[in-house]
């Protein structure tokens, strides 16, 4: 049941935090020049958007919960971890984002997630 | 395979920003993580009680170079991620970003010799696979500042 907990916890603070700091840039609106004053001015604004610092504590929770997870468990526990949060992350960015996730898409989030998954498994 | 319909409408075409802030995460991303790793691999073992162990830890932490680069790169990737969501979807990046995986294989590969495995060559391939397919689909799809300013 922890064991679970854990991992619905790394999943979803992880993939969440990851959409609120997407919907914080989203609202910051494009970044239309690469000079370094408007990235400095497009970062600032994005400081400035709660999504952001709901977005960062969310990654922090999920990365000290990794870190927790890791030191109870072996590696194998990562696998699951990175091909979920793959297809999370196209579930939320649907619900979330309202982006119009394709087929096509879905098919390359899925090989992905599964390539991933491969690569894990070959590290450990 | 067959273009998906999007891929041929001329305004739904990757764009050179996206694909220069995806090439910045994918190198940045995982030389970071590389530098981190070289840089507390230097260090050692790491006190944290009592304080005075904390202290010195954090001493030697900070004043190892390789740390400095790790943290130099993470940032970058994160300026590039943030730039890049500011006009590309999510569900485009996210996928797009996993080439860091063989990035990480051709950078352990080629600079500190190490053995990749079948398994994880092939689980690349299939990366590289999904990838191109998700490439080929409409970077933007949202409609964020029409819905948020409005």
């Amino acid at each position: 049941m922890a064991h679970l907990l854990l991992f619905a916890v790394i999943v979803l603070a992880g993939t969440g935090g990851e959409l609120c700091v997407s919907r914080a840039m989203k609202r910051v609106g494009e970044a239309t020049s690469f000079h370094p004053a408007q990235v400095a001015r497009v970062v600032l604004r994005a400081l400035g958007q709660p999504w952001m610092w709901v977005g960062v504590s969310m990654m922090a929770t999920a990365f000290f919960a990794l870190l927790g997870a890791l030191s109870i468990y072996n590696v194998s526990f990562v696998v699951p971890v990175t091909a979920l949060s793959y297809i999370a992350g196209a579930l939320g960015a649907m619900i979330f984002l309202h982006e119009r996730v394709t087929l096509w898409r879905w098919v390359g989030v899925l090989l992905v997630a599964l390539g991933v998954t491969l690569v894990v498994l070959g590290k450990s | 395979m067959e273009a998906p319909e999007e891929a041929r409408q001329p305004h739904h075409v990757l764009k050179p920003k996206t694909f220069l802030m995806i090439v910045v995460m994918v190198v940045c991303g995982p030389l970071g993580n590389t530098f981190l790793g070289k840089g507390m691999k230097q260090i050692g073992s790491v006190g944290v009680w009592p304080v005075s162990h904390l202290i010195s830890s954090l001493s030697r932490i900070l004043t190892t170079p390789s740390i400095w680069m790790g943290i130099g790169s993470l940032i970058v990737f994160f300026i590039a991620d943030m730039l890049v969501l500011s006009w590309a979807d999510y569900s485009f990046v996210r996928p797009a970003s996993a080439l860091g995986y063989g990035m990480v294989a051709l950078l352990g590969y080629s600079m500190l010799g190490e053995r990749v495995s079948p398994l994880r060559w092939t689980g690349i391939a299939i990366i590289c696979l999904g990838v191109f397919v998700v490439s080929r689909t409409t970077p933007r799809t949202h409609t964020w500042e029409t819905m948020e300013r409005e």
